[in-house]
């Protein structure tokens, strides 16, 4: 039985493709044979994040097309055993992802013995975006403590609500998780961030992690890492807790607090 | 300016964000089933009111509020003061 989870939030530059490969990456290292897809069709880049640029011969549309086969397509990643990349294309149209075509590689990747598919969706609210969360089971919903990432955020639960094809057949809902990113709890606690309980109740969605704001987020992408397989870095560690608890592990949220006071706040705090 | 700015108080932008994400988000939700003729009405009674009152353009707030039972316009319309006329 696979599952297929999308990576989605409206707003660009929230941490989408970052959030793809590293909760893939996570769930590949706990032992579940994992696919993550990039559906930003012609302005792809979860290759360069998980470092297999250099490995792209086919891609997505390539595959939908009958142009490859699957085990051409797909890149095995070097750091993970279980973790296999599908990477979108970068010279093709949007309108060459079809929802026939895009169910026909899900198929396949679930014949194949996929557990999980994780799909990292482009920005926005079009063609693309539509058709990485159409066949959702689940949803991780990247935000950032930001008035319009949060607003963005609430549009496209919305779009999850009425457009995923779990809600064009009446089923169950698609599940939906809040994962907030780039965090700052000193900010927060002076009152000028947005606070974890702010950004849940506006979206009242079920937090499934938080993630620090962190310099190594930005190293990871550098090297052509996911940032979880950084694993002293505080922003890896929130990553696998959010994993844990989205296979339905209970863990208490960590790095949400500020972590050391300076003279006058332990004087006055 | 670390330690002056201690005691100062000043608004917290974070509290303003939410008070502005509570109504932005209330008004996307009712947002898909708010009539789209909307907008023109606001526009056309402030035109009306015009004709015997000076008014500024945010003189009349409309909300559209959907029920079980029934749905409601609510209108409020401030005359303003004496300057704004």
């Amino acid at each position: 039985m696979s599952k297929i989870i999308v990576v989605t939030s409206g707003k660009g530059g929230v941490g989408k493709t970052t959030t793809s490969a590293s909760i893939a990456s996570g769930l590949a290292k706990r032992g579940h044979k994992t696919c993550v897809i990039d559906f930003d069709v012609g302005l792809r880049n979860l290759d360069l994040i998980m470092g297999c640029e250099r490995r792209v011969v086919y891609d997505f549309i390539n595959l939908i097309n009958g142009e490859s086969k699957l085990n051409q397509t797909l890149i095995r990643d070097k750091r993970v055993k279980d973790l296999y990349i599908l990477p979108a294309s970068q010279t093709r149209d949007k309108d060459a992802l079809t929802k026939e075509g895009v169910a026909k590689v899900l198929d396949e990747l679930k014949s194949e013995g996929f557990e999980y598919v994780v799909c990292d969706s482009p920005a926005g609210i079009e063609a693309g975006a539509l058709m990485a969360l159409y066949f959702a089971d689940e949803a991780i919903i990247v935000t950032n403590p930001e008035v319009s990432s949060v607003r963005d955020s609430d549009r496209i639960l919305g779009i999850l609500q009425s457009r995923s094809k779990r809600a064009e057949d009446g089923g169950e809902p698609v599940v939906e998780h809040l994962l907030i990113t780039r965090y700052d709890p000193e900010r927060v606690e002076k009152g000028q961030m947005l606070s974890i309980d702010d950004v849940s109740e506006l979206l009242s969605v079920e937090l499934i992690g938080v993630i620090p704001e962190s310099k190594d987020v930005l190293e990871a992408s550098n090297a052509g890492m996911p940032v979880i397989l950084s694993e002293d870095s505080n922003a890896a560690q929130a990553y696998d807790d959010s994993i844990a608890r989205l296979l339905g592990e209970q863990r208490p949220m960590r790095f949400t607090q500020v972590q050391k006071k300076g003279l006058l706040g332990r004087l006055f705090g | 300016m670390g330690l002056l700015d201690y005691f100062r108080s000043k608004p917290k932008t974070a509290s303003i964000a939410r008070q502005r994400l509570e109504l932005l988000i209330a008004h996307q939700h009712e947002g898909g089933a708010a009539p789209d003729y909307l907008p023109q009405m606001q526009q056309d009674i402030i035109e009306v009111i015009r004709k015997y009152v000076a008014v500024s353009d945010d003189a009349v707030q409309i909300n559209f509020e959907r029920t079980d039972q029934c749905d409601m316009l609510e209108l409020n319309v401030s005359l303003g003061e004496d300057d704004a006329a």
